[in-house]
C-alpha cells in the first residue's frame, strides 16, 4: 500500500467517526443548497445553459493552441509580461525571480489554488519574503498552517469560538466570536497590509482570447485592492482557463456563481487587460502573467477525459458529494479534493498513487449532476479505476476473480463450495471482525449476509 | 527551445487525437452538430427573465439591488441629488471625499462642501484610505443581477470604487442595460479596441461568508454601495 492509501485511510477513518466535523460541514452546506437551486430556478434553462458552457469549454480546449497564442499575443500588446511554466519548480522560479528583481520584500496574495498547487507560500517563505493571504477563509488558514479545506470556501471546516480563539493566539485581537467582529480583524490586519506590499499576487478564474484578459471572480474585494495598490502584480494561472470570447463571461459568470454559491452574480467580476495603461490614474506598473501546465497537457492527451479540463473550480462538486461530506476536504491530501480532485489529482500526481481517490466513491453521480460545464465526473472515476487496473493489475484481485470463473465453470466444484459455506457460515459469527476472519475488510463494520437454505436451483426444481 | 514552444508543442500532440463531444455521456445529450464558433452568445434565452420595457427593468434592478443590501435611490431629477448626498454626508458624519471628474461624480461632489481628493491626476493612497467615501460614475447598470459596470477609466482609476469604506454610484438613467449579454456588448462596443485596463463587476458591497458561511458585509472592499440613478 502507498503512503498516500493509508494515509487516506487512516484520516478517512478518523474524519467520519467525528460527529461533530459532521455537524460542521452540515450546517454549512444546508444553505449553500437552499440558495443555489433557487438560483438555479431563476435561470429560463439552468440545462441549456450547461450545455452551452460545456460546449464553449469544448471549442477553448480543443483549440487550447491558437486560444493561448491568441491571448498571449494580446496581453504582450499591452505591455504584459507573459511566462511559460511547464511544471510547479518552474513557476516557483519565475515568480521568486520577478520578486528578487523588483527587490519585493512583502507580497499580498488574493485566492489562487494554482499557488496551492505549486505550494508557492512555502517556496516564497524559504526565499525569504513575507507573504499574506487577503482572502478571509485563506488568511485563517494560513495562520493555522495549513491547506485550504474546501477551493472555495477555504475554512469552512472552522467553528466561529475556533477562529475567535486562533486570532486571539495570533493577532491579539478578537473583541468576540461574531463573524462581524471577526471579518472586522481581518479587515484592520489587511487595510495597511495592501498599502505597504510591493507585490500583489492573484489567480485568475477565465482568460479571454479575443480581447486578452484576465477575469477573477471575488466577494471580499481583496483581489480588486490587490490589483490596484502594488506597483508589481503577478499572476498565476493553467492554461485551461481560457475561454474564446469576450462576451462569453456573460455566461460563464453567473453560472459560476449560481453553482459555487447559490449567488446571481459574485460580488466583483474583474475583467484585466494590461498593467496601468497611458492616462490611467493607478493600477501596477508591470504586470507579469505566468501561465503554468504543471501536467494539464497530460489530461489533454487523454481524449476520454479532456473534459476534466473545462473544470471552472466552481467547488459544486464537493458540496454535493457524500464521500466529501463524509471524510472532509484535508483527508483527500491533494490540492483538488472532492470527485473532481479525484479525477484529475492520477493525472496530475500519478495513477497509482493516486488511484484510491477514484475507489472512495459511491459512484452516484451527484458530481456529474451538479457540474455546471458537464463533466462527466463519476465515469472519469471508473476510467481512473479501469486504467490502473489494466496497468498493474491487483495481484489478489486477479486470484479471486480467477478463482471465481474456475467455480462457476464447475457445477461440482460449484456445489462443494456451497456446502463448505453452509457448514463453515456458523465458524465465521465466532471470529467475526478478528484477525481470524477471512472477510474481516468487509465484516469489521458490517454483517456478512446468511447464505439461503435453499438455493435458487433447488427453488426452481421444487416449484408447484 | 522555449517553454512556450514545449508548452504549445505538446497540446498540438495531445489535440491530434479528437475528444468527444460534449455530453456524450448522457443519451440524447452529444451535441450532434458541429460546436458553434461561440455557443455562449444565446446566453439571452438561459439566463434570468428579464422584462422587455424601462420600467420593468428599474423595478427588476431595484429588486435585486436591493436583494445584494445595495441602496438604490432613482431620482426623478439632477436637482434631487444634491438634498439626497446631503442627508448621506450629515448621517453617516463624512469628513473627506474621493471622487474623479466627470459630469456627474463632479457635481455630486463638488455639492457636498467638503475636502475632495481627486483621482484624476495621480493621488496618494494612504490619503484616499482617509477618505469616508468614494464618489464614481460607471457604464451600466444591469437589471438582471442589480450589479453596476465600472472600468479603470469610467470610475478614477482601480481603487477608488474599492478602497474607502463607502462606494458611491452616480448612473444616468439611459446606463441601465437589460442583462449581461448587453453589458458586455456595450463595453465591447464603446472600448474595442483600446480596453481600459480594469473592467468590474459590481454586484453589492463587498461580502464574505468564510465564517461558517455567515454573510458580513465590507470584507475588505465598501460596507456600503449607494446607487443613484438621475
Ligand atoms: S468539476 Fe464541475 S462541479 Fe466540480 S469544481 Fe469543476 S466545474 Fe465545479
Amino acid at each position: 500500500m502507498s503512503s498516500f492509501v493509508s494515509q487516506f485511510k487512516a484520516a478517512a477513518s478518523v474524519k467520519t467517526a467525528d460527529l461533530r466535523h459532521r455537524q460542521v460541514i452540515r450546517t454549512a452546506l444546508r444553505s449553500y443548497e437552499v440558495v443555489r437551486d433557487k438560483r438555479k430556478a431563476a435561470f429560463q434553462s439552468w440545462e441549456s445553459a450547461r450545455q452551452a458552457a460545456a460546449e464553449t469549454k469544448w471549442e477553448a480546449v480543443n483549440h487550447l493552441d491558437t486560444h493561448l497564442e491568441a491571448l498571449t499575443a494580446k496581453l504582450e500588446a499591452r505591455g504584459t509580461k507573459v511566462h511559460w511554466a511547464s511544471n510547479a519548480a518552474q513557476a516557483r522560479e519565475i515568480i521568486t525571480q520577478i520578486l528578487r528583481d523588483k527587490k519585493a520584500r512583502s507580497i499580498i496574495k488574493s485566492k489562487a489554488m494554482t499557488s496551492e498547487e505549486i505550494h508557492l507560500n512555502d517556496a516564497l517563505e524559504a526565499a525569504g519574503f513575507t507573504v499574506v493571504e487577503s482572502d478571509l477563509g485563506e488568511f485563517i488558514v494560513q495562520l493555522r498552517h495549513e491547506p485550504p479545506y474546501h477551493i472555495v470556501f477555504p475554512s469552512m471546516h472552522l467553528t466561529r469560538g475556533e477562529i475567535k480563539d486562533l486570532f486571539q493566539k495570533e493577532l491579539g485581537d478578537a473583541p468576540s466570536d461574531s463573524p462581524e467582529d471577526l471579518t472586522m480583524v481581518a479587515r484592520r490586519v489587511m487595510r495597511q497590509k495592501y498599502l505597504t506590499a510591493d507585490v500583489g499576487f492573484t489567480g485568475a478564474n477565465f482568460a479571454i482570447a479575443e480581447t486578452g484578459m484576465i477575469s477573477i471572480t471575488e466577494n471580499e474585494g481583496n483581489a480588486r485592492l490587490t490589483a490596484a495598490l502594488p506597483k508589481t502584480m503577478v499572476t498565476l494561472l493553467g492554461i485551461e482557463k481560457v475561454l474564446p470570447k469576450f462576451a462569453d463571461l456573460a455566461l460563464f459568470l453567473p453560472m459560476l456563481a449560481t453553482a459555487g454559491a447559490g449567488q446571481p452574480m459574485t460580488c466583483y467580476n474583474t475583467m484585466y487587460s494590461g498593467p496601468r495603461q497611458p492616462g490611467e490614474v493607478d493600477g501596477p506598473e508591470e504586470w507579469h502573467v505566468v501561465l503554468l501546465d504543471n501536467r494539464r497537457t497530460e489530461l489533454l492527451a487523454d481524449p476520454e477525459q479532456r473534459d476534466a479540463l473545462h473544470c471552472i473550480r466552481c467547488g459544486a462538486c464537493l458540496n454535493v458529494c457524500p464521500i466529501f461530506r463524509n471524510v472532509g476536504g484535508h483527508t483527500y491530501g491533494t490540492t483538488y479534493s472532492g470527485p473532481v480532485g479525484s479525477v484529475i489529482t492520477p493525472h496530475l500526481r500519478g495513477l497509482q498513487d493516486w488511484k484510491h481517490l477514484s475507489n472512495a466513491s459511491s459512484l452516484c453521480g451527484a458530481c456529474t449532476e451538479a457540474c455546471p460545464v458537464k463533466i462527466d465526473l463519476h465515469h472519469h472515476l471508473l476510467h481512473n479505476r479501469r486504467n490502473a487496473s489494466t496497468n498493474e493489475p491487483a495481484f489478489f484481485e486477479r486470484l479471486s476473480y480467477q478463482a471465481f470463473g474456475l467455480l462457476a465453470n464447475e457445477p461440482g466444484l460449484w456445489w462443494l463450495a456451497k456446502k463448505i459455506g453452509w457448514l463453515t457460515q456458523p465458524l465465521q459469527k465466532l471470529v467475526k471482525g478478528s484477525a481470524l476472519d477471512p472477510a474481516k475488510a468487509w465484516t469489521k463494520t458490517r454483517d456478512l449476509p446468511p447464505l439461503p437454505q435453499e438455493t435458487f436451483k433447488d427453488w426452481w426444481k421444487n416449484r408447484k | 527551445m522555449s517553454e512556450r514552444e514545449n508548452i504549445l508543442g505538446r497540446i498540438r500532440e495531445a489535440l491530434q487525437t479528437k475528444a468527444p463531444l460534449p455530453g456524450s455521456h448522457t443519451a440524447g445529450g452529444a451535441t450532434t452538430h458541429p460546436v458553434s464558433e461561440s455557443p455562449a452568445a444565446q446566453a439571452r434565452e438561459w439566463l434570468p427573465l428579464v422584462g422587455a420595457t424601462a420600467e420593468e427593468q428599474l423595478a427588476l434592478f431595484a429588486k435585486n439591488a436591493a436583494d445584494l443590501k445595495a441602496d438604490f435611490q432613482p431620482l426623478a431629477s439632477r436637482a434631487h441629488l444634491k438634498p439626497a448626498l446631503l442627508r448621506l454626508r450629515d448621517a453617516e458624519n463624512w469628513q473627506r471625499i474621493a471622487s474623479h471628474q466627470g459630469e456627474l461624480s463632479s457635481l455630486a461632489a463638488n455639492a457636498l462642501g467638503l475636502p475632495v481628493l481627486w483621482t484624476d491626476t495621480g493621488y496618494d493612497v494612504q490619503a484616499m484610505e482617509q477618505c469616508d467615501v468614494g464618489i464614481t460614475e460607471c457604464d451600466a447598470l444591469i437589471a438582471q443581477t442589480g450589479g453596476v459596470a465600472v472600468t479603470s477609466r469610467s470610475a478614477g482609476g482601480r481603487a477608488l470604487s474599492v478602497l474607502p469604506p463607502h462606494h458611491i454610484v452616480i448612473a444616468r438613467r439611459d446606463q441601465l442595460v437589460a442583462d449581461l449579454p448587453a453589458a458586455f456588448a456595450l463595453l465591447q462596443q464603446k472600448y474595442t479596441p483600446d480596453f481600459p485596463s480594469m473592467i468590474s463587476f459590481i454586484t453589492g458591497p463587498s461580502r464574505t461568508g468564510d465564517i461558517e458561511r455567515i454573510l458580513v458585509l465590507g470584507a475588505h472592499g465598501p460596507k456600503k454601495l449607494t446607487i443613484f440613478c438621475v
